[in-house]
């Protein structure tokens, strides 16, 4: 750093511009197409003014549990499936996993926009990356991708609370990802508003060396107990199991009934 | 509710820092690795706002690195501690701050051990000790009651931590949050060292991560 600059050396690329000149320049691997936004525009300001006691109403799908932890036999997804817009459930049977591969899942809790278009955009990028090296991404890379686009778009009103699964040459991988682009692995990971709910049972039932059918019982009773506690989650429970040869939908339940079948315990 | 910890030696450099990653009220993580390798014998300790911390951490790491790669040496630790700062105020003023509080720790061969405190203003000073969150409230007086001029002996030094973190009645059990468990590094002259994780007694740990 020092030296280049007392000696004026100029770079390859600041000499090539000034041959060829600037706006040639193409980057291959750029993520994002950037949105074309007027200066002075601030989104997040906007949202607030949107809010309730800012007038005009419009409140954003935030409603959702979705929990994910990993154990011997590999990782389980669970997730509810209530869209709601305030207090409208806009949609009993919402689609939180997007499918990314047949070995990476994403879920998605917060604004259903915003995860739907970011984790089908990291859907294009993953399909890109595997065309252009031949081999699939890695979850860790994946998960950066998404971080990174999070990054992009910081202090401008996105909600996204995700979490990417897959397993990969290291094994089974769980990453949760967030709008302030906060990027965690672990074992065990809930989001969504009847996340807290959610923790408590599975904190409390996890055993590494669980069964598979266990495990299955574990994640849907997370879901089934937080729908009963949270207003803005429920609907149906799908549970996805990730295995080393990739992902298999395990079962899609109704949490009424489940709720029914739990309460000889509960009371 | 983070916590960072660093006290300087006569000949090395002692640094603590919790393991909690959280979101609102939930423990998201329980063993998050708040320091950063900026060199073979610098580290990067790091609180803050969510995203901003590992994001500014690994730029400064990668920037250290680059330093490194293009010039053939390695950035002193007065030197990173000062390009660091430089990074944090050039975007004070920016659309996009960095909310991040920083401990910069190393060992220079010339200058010996330093441990320069930064915090999200962008202040720097160098330090014989420092901490950082709400945890800095309850154990900075106890350093300012035991700590010499000239550093604390080696030896000792593990003594030294003891205290803070592990025998109750702690001082960080004084707290109201539950910090669980700490990692502790030490830099001299031979490099970083990992040293055992503290986790203070009464402390429960909930899916212990696998041995590694």
């Amino acid at each position: 750093m020092a030296l280049f600059d007392v000696s004026g050396y100029k770079s390859h690329s600041e000499l090539r511009g000034q041959i060829i000149g600037t706006g040639v320049g193409h980057f291959i691997d750029r993520p994002n197409q950037q949105f074309s936004v007027p200066v002075g525009v601030d989104p997040s300001g906007f949202l607030k003014s949107c809010s309730r006691e800012g007038g005009v109403s419009i409140d954003l799908n935030h409603g959702t549990t979705t929990l994910a932890f990993t154990f011997r036999h590999g990782v389980i997804v669970a997730v509810d499936s209530r869209a709601s817009a305030g207090s409208y459930i806009a949609s009993k049977e919402a689609n939180k996993v997007i499918e990314i591969n047949p070995y990476l899942l994403g879920t998605m809790s917060g604004s259903a926009a915003d995860c739907q278009y970011w984790e089908r955009l990291l859907a294009k990028e993953c399909r890109l990356y595997k065309l252009r090296n031949k081999q699939r991404i890695s979850v860790s890379a994946a998960s950066k991708l998404l971080c990174n686009m999070m990054l992009g778009y910081r202090g401008m009103g996105l909600s996204m609370g995700s979490m990417i699964v897959g397993w990969d040459n290291k094994g089974p991988g769980l990453y949760y990802v967030d709008d302030n682009a906060t990027r965690l692995s672990g074992r065990m990971f809930s989001t969504g508003c009847g996340s807290s709910y959610a923790y408590g049972v599975i904190d409390s039932g996890y055993r590494e060396d669980m069964t598979v059918e266990e495990a299955y019982e574990l994640g849907r009773r997370g879901i089934t107990h937080a729908t009963h506690r949270d207003a803005y989650s429920g609907g149906v429970v799908n549970l996805y199991h990730m295995q080393e040869d990739g992902w298999i939908k395990v079962c899609k339940e109704d949490v009424s009934e489940l709720i029914h079948r739990y309460r000889k315990g509960m009371f | 509710m983070e916590y960072l910890i660093g006290i300087q030696g006569q000949d090395f450099v002692l640094v603590a820092a919790d393991n909690i990653a959280a979101n609102s009220i939930i423990q998201m993580k329980q063993d998050q690795d708040k320091m950063f390798k900026l060199s073979d014998k610098i580290l990067l300790l790091c609180v803050g706002e969510a995203g901003d911390t590992v994001q500014f951490a690994e730029y400064i790491q990668k920037n250290i690195q680059l330093y490194k790669m293009r010039n053939g040496y390695e950035l002193s630790p007065k030197a990173a501690a000062n390009f660091t700062r430089k990074n944090l105020a050039d975007y004070l003023r920016s659309r996009t701050p960095y909310h991040v509080n920083l401990l910069l720790a190393g060992f220079d061969e010339t200058d010996g051990p330093g441990l320069y405190y930064m915090d999200h203003l962008s202040a720097l000073a160098k330090a014989p000790f420092a901490a950082h969150g709400y945890g800095a409230y309850l154990t900075l007086s106890i350093l300012d009651r035991y700590y010499r001029p000239g550093g604390i002996p080696r030896s000792p030094s593990r003594l030294f931590t003891i205290p803070l973190f592990y025998c109750p009645p702690s001082p960080l059990s004084r707290f109201i949050l539950n910090l669980p468990s700490f990692t502790v590094r030490l830099i001299d002259t031979e490099g970083i060292h990992d040293l055992e994780k503290l986790m203070p007694v009464g402390a429960k740990l909930l899916a212990p991560a696998p041995s590694s």
